[in-house]
């Protein structure tokens, strides 16, 4: 006898039966049971808006200054970036230390090649999306195929390519770089009506995102009601999306008054939309969570785990190398220190996000907010004068009590 | 002689299953006590009771020990008395050498210090007295199965054992190496050490046992003094397997067709030890509409042989040769196997067949996943379709497709399973244990499942240590011992006991 019988049907019962037609209407799946079983989706965005919100009120409105908010999409623009290859490689039940020497060393890749070789900006940077995924794949090909632990390949990785930026640039700081390649970080999306004080243009694109974003949820929550399984109680679906609806729209409302859109939230946003895409609706995502879910079973349902390990490492490292260059646009210069610990903050951002250490469990969108509750806490905290030390403390804290209130809750179901 | 041991109508429940009703063990003073039973049986449950694996107030019945009621808690209660299991898989560190494993937890030391002179002198005394000429800062891993069995023996001894429980001892062990363990045992009743011995050996059984204790599905069947009367194998067996199977299957009419799988001269080693063979030499047929059973002990190697022909996801050196429909196919990788035609759904459901956190609707489609995808991209309103269809045909009880797989009972896990490689669309499926765990009215379920997979024209291969549940739903039955296919049963012909005394037959070679 195995623990096996213990296991018995728990959750609401039979209520599936009954559910189907009219399920748009209230009343049918339990509102309790549908909150103690999501809390965590929601609680994330609950939780980046309580801080945005306590923030805006201890800085006087500073937080949410159009100046500002364009200040803190550029500043975590790469830990975005960088957090929805980590959401892969996590999901996958694996760990990249490495991408912070892989930003560095690419950043520093791309000033050497811009600056001192003269190369063009595109070429360049082709170039280093390449180098980027090659990276990533060289490190991928030793735990998928010899089973290294990640944690020890991608720490070699990042020690060796530390020293290798220190060595491609010499130990200095190579810039600056050509006005061109610096849009890809400061510069903002032309307004092509010429209306004084706001980007129209800007605004449109923020209508058309969020729009395009409620009929995509709307149109999902029809075709899972023909099959008969809706499983969030129609408040909710419209509270979330009502919500992200009226967020986008405030954002770039806020924008539009300043510079537009910046260029690189444009890059975030087609990344996040097109991972967002992979990870719930293809094969391949859902492969990704298979393996990192049990790796046993997902290799005898004739997945190839293998290649699948690879291929997230590789993504990984293009994304990293993606972020490197924005990051030597932003700051212009490529310096041996860039990258130092960045690392850390992708995970952070992950795990906040809602990923499980073990694997399996995590989405591209509560990675992003992950990012962002980081970002928020920095930016606020140094408008306030808080401190390098607290802050450090206190971003120590917040990580440490989304993973318990993680643990806790699924102790709990 | 006075009972060192008396469990009195021990009685143990999981949710929806009687695993012991009313059972009884007598023990004497220095005997070796023989506990036989099939597979299922309830022997491990019991040794976990008295061993206090399952606590004090987890079951109905008394301990007697030693002339007192005793409630344990935990192992470390059964172990203060004297009461040591040594179960079938080793429990010890390779890393670490003999004499740290003997004392582990229980070391020679003052205020945490170790006193290591001490230590290796004595696990020196204990290694003379089970016969094993190691030093004691031998690594455990440089010792081969037979030595470590001994090193359990030896870590037994230090605990000051009165009552030494042992689980298959030799179900690993070689001829000689059994040979030598069981006249350890001799020894320890020399000496006044009483010992429980679970095995399927029922010539070791009869060849040291002073008496013996049969249990079946839950229950005492007998009790059998070798000492009063001489005890043959047949007797035992009969008493081990004598149920009748009544309509706990559901009726059958097969219509067998051609030839589907056809495996020859199928090896496989071990993966880590490679002068290993685990399956030896393997050649058999899976027709259309047939379900055929695959017999044998615990460690037969019948898992093994399915895993290696399931993409190779078992054993090394792997030699033989596989037809479907008369075409021989590669089946090298999971994904080529299932390509050819050939599933395996795992006897080991928690480990190899689920994602157990993710929901019933995903474990369902990931063997297919391009059968509910256009393309890299997956259509949800037709996997869920899939789901609701297959949830229904299985009758998995679920509070709907989005909920989580852990939260299944066994049975219904078992029918996601099947599900997954239904949707599969194999030629022929492996089934390696497909009811273990599960309740007597799911059985029924997952039966009925594979007489209609038969039915519809599939080829079935049904791996099961439960004999009647192969004789009522089996069309053929190959018996495996030692990683060798050594009988073939037509199952009008076929028996428990026929069953049975091919494997008992093959072990005695």
């Amino acid at each position: 006898m195995t623990s096996d019988e213990q296991a018995v049907g728990r959750g609401p019962g039979d209520r599936a039966a009954g559910r189907g037609a009219g399920a748009l209407a209230e009343g049918g799946p339990s509102h309790f049971h549908f909150i103690r079983t999501h809390l965590r989706e929601y609680g994330i965005l609950v939780a980046l808006i309580a801080i945005m919100a306590f923030f805006q009120i201890a800085t006087d409105g500073i937080l949410l200054k159009p100046v500002n908010l364009t200040n803190l999409i550029l500043q975590n623009s790469y830990i975005v970036i960088m957090a929805v290859g980590m959401l892969l490689v996590i999901v996958s039940g694996n760990i990249d230390l490495s991408v912070g020497s892989v930003l560095g060393f690419v950043g520093a890749l791309a000033a050497v090649m811009i600056v001192q070789w003269d190369v063009n900006y595109v070429v360049t940077g082709i170039a280093c999306l390449a180098v980027g995924a090659l990276i990533g794949a060289a490190q991928g090909y030793w735990i998928a195929y010899w089973k290294i632990p990640s944690f020890i390949v991608t720490l070699a990785g990042m020690l060796v390519f530390r020293g290798l930026t220190l060595w491609v640039l010499a130990g200095q700081s190579v810039g600056p770089f050509p006005h061109s390649f610096q849009l890809l970080s400061s510069g903002f999306i032309p307004d092509l009506f010429a209306v004084k004080g706001l980007n129209v243009f800007s605004l449109l694109l923020g209508i058309a995102a969020s729009a395009g974003l409620a009929a995509l949820a709307l149109r999902s929550r029809l075709r899972a009601q023909k099959g008969g399984v809706v499983d969030e109680p129609l408040a909710f679906f419209l509270a979330k999306n009502g919500l992200v609806a009226v967020a986008i729209l405030y954002m770039t409302w806020l924008l539009a008054a300043f510079r537009g859109l910046p260029n690189v939230l444009i890059i975030m946003a087609l990344l996040i939309a097109l991972y967002s895409f992979v990870t719930t609706r293809t094969t391949t995502g859902r492969r990704i969570y298979a393996l990192g879910g049990n790796e046993k079973a997902a290799r005898l349902s004739g997945i190839n785990t293998e290649r699948l390990t690879f291929l997230t490492f590789a993504n990984m490292g293009m994304l990293a190398a993606l972020a490197g260059l924005v990051f030597a646009a932003r700051l212009n210069t490529a310096t041996p220190k860039a990258g130092i610990t960045f690392e850390l903050d992708v995970i952070a951002a992950v795990f906040i996000g809602g990923a499980s250490m073990s694997g399996g469990v995590g989405t591209v969108v509560g990675a992003v907010a992950g990012a962002f509750i980081m970002g928020v806490m920095n930016n606020g905290m140094s408008i306030l004068g808080i401190g390098i030390d607290y802050q450090q403390v206190i971003k120590g804290l917040v990580l440490l009590a989304a993973v318990i209130f993680d643990v806790y809750n699924k102790n709990k179901a | 002689m006075t009972h060192i041991l008396e469990m009195r109508d021990i009685t143990k429940t999981f949710p929806g299953v009687v695993a012991l009703d009313n059972v009884n063990l007598q023990v004497r003073q220095g005997e070796i006590h023989a506990l036989a039973g099939e597979n299922g049986a309830g022997k491990s449950t019991l040794m976990k009771i008295l061993s206090g694996v399952y606590p004090y107030g987890d079951y109905q019945g008394d301990i007697v020990y030693e002339g007192e009621v005793k409630k344990f808690r935990g192992i470390a209660d059964s172990e203060a008395e004297g009461i040591v299991i040594i179960h079938q898989e080793l429990a010890l560190v390779p890393e670490l050498s003999i004499a740290e494993n003997i004392f582990l937890g229980n070391e020679i030391a003052r205020f945490g210090v170790i006193d290591w002179h001490a230590t290796n002198e004595l696990a020196a005394d204990h290694l003379k007295w089970v016969g094993l000429k190691e030093s004691p800062r031998t690594k455990v891993q440089d010792l081969g199965l037979g030595k470590q069995q001994l090193v359990e023996i030896a870590k037994a001894l230090s605990k000051e054992v009165k009552l030494l429980i042992l689980d298959e001892p030799t179900s690993s062990l070689n001829e000689q190496d059994s040979a030598a363990l069981l006249k350890l045992l001799a020894e320890f009743r020399e000496r006044g050490i009483s010992s429980i011995l679970i095995s399927h050996k029922l010539n070791e059984i009869s060849q040291v046992a002073d008496s013996i204790t049969v249990l079946r599905d839950g229950t005492t069947v007998s009790t059998l003094d070798c000492a009063a009367a001489s005890i043959s194998e047949d007797d035992i067996i009969r008493d081990m397997v004598g149920r009748s199977l009544s309509d706990r299957f559901p009726p059958r009419h097969p219509k067998i067709g051609e030839l589907l799988l056809e495996v020859e001269h199928w090896s496989v080693r071990h993966p880590q030890h490679l002068d290993r063979r685990v399956v030896k030499d393997a050649s058999f047929t899976v027709r259309r509409g047939e379900v055929v059973g695959l017999a044998g002990l615990m460690g037969a190697g019948r898992t093994e042989l399915a895993m290696s022909l399931f993409g190779r996801s078992y054993g090394a050196d792997i030699a033989g040769e596989v037809r479907i429909r008369g075409k021989a196919v590669d089946v090298s990788t999971v994904e080529r196997a299932i390509a050819a035609g050939l599933c395996y759904a795992t006897e080991d459901r928690k480990s190899y067949g689920l994602v157990l956190d993710d929901i019933v609707k995903h474990n369902l489609t990931l063997a297919n996943l391009e059968g509910v995808a256009n393309g890299p991209v997956i259509d949800h309103a037709r996997e869920i379709r899939v789901a609701e269809d297959y949830r229904r045909r299985l009758n998995i009880k679920t509070s709907s497709i989005a909920q989580k797989t852990l939260n299944l009972s066994g049975g219904n896990q078992q029918k996601v399973v099947l599900g997954k490689w239904l949707f599969a669309d194999p030629e022929v499926l492996i089934l390696d244990e497909p009811t273990r765990g599960i309740d007597v009215g799911a059985k029924y379920e997952i039966y009925s499942i594979i007489t209609d997979l038969a039915a519809a024209g599939k080829g079935i291969l049904v791996i099961s240590s439960e004999m009647p549940e192969l004789l009522g739903i089996c069309d053929r039955i190959y018996v495996m011992n030692a990683g060798r296919l050594v009988g073939e049963l037509p199952a009008a012909e076929a028996s428990q006991e026929k069953i049975m005394s091919m494997i008992i037959r093959t072990a005695e070679k």
